[in-house]
């Protein structure tokens, strides 16, 4: 039970109020620093020495504990979200960028891109489990809600591969368009969201068929469609809206969730990866990789508040109430 | 870098992983250099082969230089293993017939040996007169081969054949990118500095193509005499050579790499060197990382013990093109993977950012050029303000309609 409403208070948000008293902590990869940006001033309030190129980034259930991917330190570090400091490493494999935590907390997935694997790591018990073969440089990782899928995406073979999260074994893979990046899964299981590249596409997937039903593209007047490369994806709770990062268009594309459509485009910071929305889902905080800031959008104005310097290169970010 | 003693071993111990590798892959499927079907009906075979001929080791490779006598196989010895970790879901399997001709050895027996054995796919290391004469052979007409080395622009254009693909950008596209960025940064009086090689004169006549398409002048051309003898040193002879001239910038064609290097930090007035030497254009550059790249440089210096060049990405980027249309055509069929290659839909990942794809007037790989000199990476061509009305790409070398190419 008690495990369950803390997903429901990550997840579905349910945080009251005064939601703008939530912290964004954003991996600088050229920094090797952490930044802590306080959301209610906007204001950048520390930077913190963290490994090596620091990448992926997930909070704890319990909010008291990061996991960062230090790239070239291969290791995920476990940074305490109150002393900044680092308390704790898990053994990732090679080169991790980004990974996902199951629904209860218990384990990470890793990819390795340069070992073309997703690891497994027990994070109680501080060690791999196990590791499972799949494409060239897996990239995207997703966890489903119901816990039944790991979703692995490998940039250069372009798949799909659908890992049994009870046997961990691929039962499926599935071609998309080339460089699959992200990939998300909607809160109730039902939908996986993968964003390519290099060819500009969203592909939406039915679940259950583990086929596509749509696939998205984007049109921004005034930006080549070379500049549109989609990258981090958000889906909001009740899957109405979903919001892609765009990379170096600039812009974060809203889409109708239901109808499957690009409806509006958010202009942010420059070269735009990942996103994340507050715990109440009213605004959304972008990481901005070129312009080195990240943006904070209203999502009921619809309107981009404020862009706030964190540092090089910032990578991810995750928001705690 | 490190010394020759120690280098011998290194190279010995990549031959000897070189040599496990294929073995490695046989043993699974195939029995070695058999391209055709086997007894193992099901994986989907596809050999590609490899073709070069060994050359003189440039007489002018300074000593900081590590001497490399295996670019462009390094580079297709990964498209295949890249290749075959899709392949385990797709259930294709690709294998590498590596066909290395000695300085005095037949290149044309060599290459009717691969056709002979099956091959249709063919990687080929070698210069243009070479590869206008093996696509001439009325056996060679139902095949494909992969030019990964040359940058001539006359094998893309007058001389074109439509057996042949080119996977690295030409003389032309290089000049246009500098071109581009020069236009950019509004350095418009340039210096040609040529050297005493057919190819020099070649890269000269592409950089005046480029001048005039992106508005620079050449200001002043010369032919840079390789004559140091005692008494005459590049502290003596640059400055002379490049004194009296109003200029922004020192272009130089120097592809033996005879002079170009002497040139900056020496001329008369200080002024940028680009070219051949200096600013480069390249299709690929160790100080390349965005877009995924340093995960490419960093697999292929984990498998080649040394830095990727130029002819390595081209043969990875045709066996990755081989290897992608057979995924999407779910077939190892040379038409069916020869028209998802040359069709509409095909979209080659290079680590530069966008798709990559096949110009259909010239065969050639149309892609990003890189700006860089030796520790930074300056610019990516297409410079951003040069618009196309069908592919930005397309702004740099012979476009549709200047092409002279008729298949």
């Amino acid at each position: 039970m008690k495990k369950q409403l803390m997903s429901a208070l990550l997840l579905g948000g349910m945080v009251s109020g005064s939601a703008l008293g939530e912290t964004v902590y954003v991996t600088l990869e050229k920094d090797n620093a952490l930044a802590v940006v306080d959301a209610a001033q906007r204001k950048l309030v520390k930077t913190v020495k963290i490994g090596k190129r620091p990448r992926g980034i997930v909070l704890s259930k319990d909010q008291r504990q990061l996991y960062v991917a230090a790239s070239d330190d291969d290791t995920i570090q476990i940074i305490d979200t109150d002393s900044l400091k680092v308390v704790g490493k898990l053994p990732s494999g090679k080169d991790p960028e980004t990974f996902a935590m199951d629904p209860d907390g218990r384990y990470l997935y890793v990819s390795n891109e340069d070992d073309n694997q997703v690891t497994v790591i027990d994070i109680a018990g501080k060690k791999a489990v196990k590791t499972v073969p799949v494409g060239v440089e897996p990239e995207g990782i997703a966890v489903s809600p119901d816990g039944k899928w790991v979703v692995s995406t490998s940039e250069t073979t372009n798949m799909v591969h659908w890992i049994d999260r009870q046997s961990l074994d691929i039962v499926d893979n599935t071609l998309v368009d080339p460089r699959p990046r992200a990939c998300a899964f909607s809160d109730d299981s039902r939908q996986l969201w993968v964003t390519s590249e290099i060819a500009g596409t969203l592909t939406v997937f039915d679940v259950d068929t583990r086929q596509p039903v749509k696939k998205i593209g984007f049109k921004i007047p005034g930006v080549t469609q070379e500049k549109i490369q989609p990258v981090g994806i958000r889906i909001d709770k009740d899957r109405r809206y979903g919001y892609v990062a765009l990379g170096p268009a600039n812009r974060v594309a809203v889409i109708d969730a239901q109808k499957l459509e690009a409806v509006d485009y958010f202009l942010v910071g420059q070269r735009v990866w990942n996103l994340e929305f507050s715990p109440d889902q009213a605004r959304l905080y972008t990481s901005n990789g070129v312009s080195n800031d990240i943006s904070i959008i209203d999502l009921k104005q619809q309107k981009v508040l404020k862009s706030v310097a964190v540092g090089q290169y910032p990578w991810g970010l995750v928001v705690k109430p | 870098m490190l010394p020759i003693s120690k280098r011998l071993p290194l190279i010995f111990f990549s031959l000897i992983l070189a040599a496990l590798t294929p073995a490695y892959a046989a043993k699974k499927t195939a029995p070695k250099q058999q391209p055709k079907e086997t007894a193992q009906a099901k994986l989907d075979q596809l050999s590609i082969a490899y073709l070069a001929q060994e050359t003189q080791s440039q007489p002018t490779l300074p000593f900081f230089d590590e001497v490399i006598a295996d670019q462009g196989i390094q580079g297709a010895r990964l498209g295949i293993q890249d290749n075959n970790t899709t392949g385990r879901f797709t259930r294709q399997h690709f294998s590498l017939r590596e066909s290395i001709v000695p300085q005095d050895g037949d290149v044309a027996a060599a290459f009717k040996a691969l056709l002979a054995d099956g091959h249709r796919h063919i990687l080929l290391n070698l210069d243009a007169a070479k590869i206008l004469e093996l696509a001439a052979f009325p056996e060679s007409q139902n095949v494909l081969l992969y030019d990964i080395a040359s940058r001539d622009d006359g094998l893309r254009d007058e001389a074109c054949r439509s057996n042949v693909l080119h996977l690295l950008p030409s003389r032309a596209m290089r000049a246009d990118a500098l071109a581009q960025y020069f236009a950019k940064k509004r350095w418009n009086k340039w210096f040609l500095a040529v050297g005493p090689g057919d190819g020099d004169k070649l890269y000269a006549e592409a950089i005046k193509r480029a001048a005039k398409r992106f508005g620079s002048k050449i200001v002043a051309e010369k032919t840079w005499q390789h004559t140091f003898d005692e008494r005459r040193t590049p502290e003596s002879e640059v400055p002379v050579f490049t004194q009296g001239i109003q200029y922004d910038v020192l272009i130089v064609a120097d592809e033996s790499g005879l002079f170009g290097d002497y040139l900056p930090y020496r001329t008369w007035q200080p002024r940028p060197v680009a070219g051949t030497q200096g600013l480069v254009a390249a299709a690929w550059h160790r100080t390349h990382e965005a877009w995924g790249a340093l995960q490419l440089q960093n697999r292929f210096r984990d498998q080649a013990g040394r830095w990727m060049t130029e002819e390595d990405y081209g043969a990875w980027l045709a066996v990755r093109a081989i290897g992608e249309s057979a995924t999407r055509a779910k077939s190892v069929d040379f038409d069916k993977v020869k028209a998802f290659m040359l069709g509409e839909e095909f979209a080659l990942a290079g680590f530069k950012g966008v798709p990559l794809s096949f110009r259909r007037w010239n065969g050639q790989l149309r892609q990003p050029v890189l700006l860089a000199w030796s520790r930074s990476l300056v610019a990516v061509a297409p410079v951003e303000g040069f618009i196309h009305p069908k592919n930005e790409l397309d702004t740099l070398g012979y476009d549709e309609a200047e092409s002279k190419c008729r298949f």
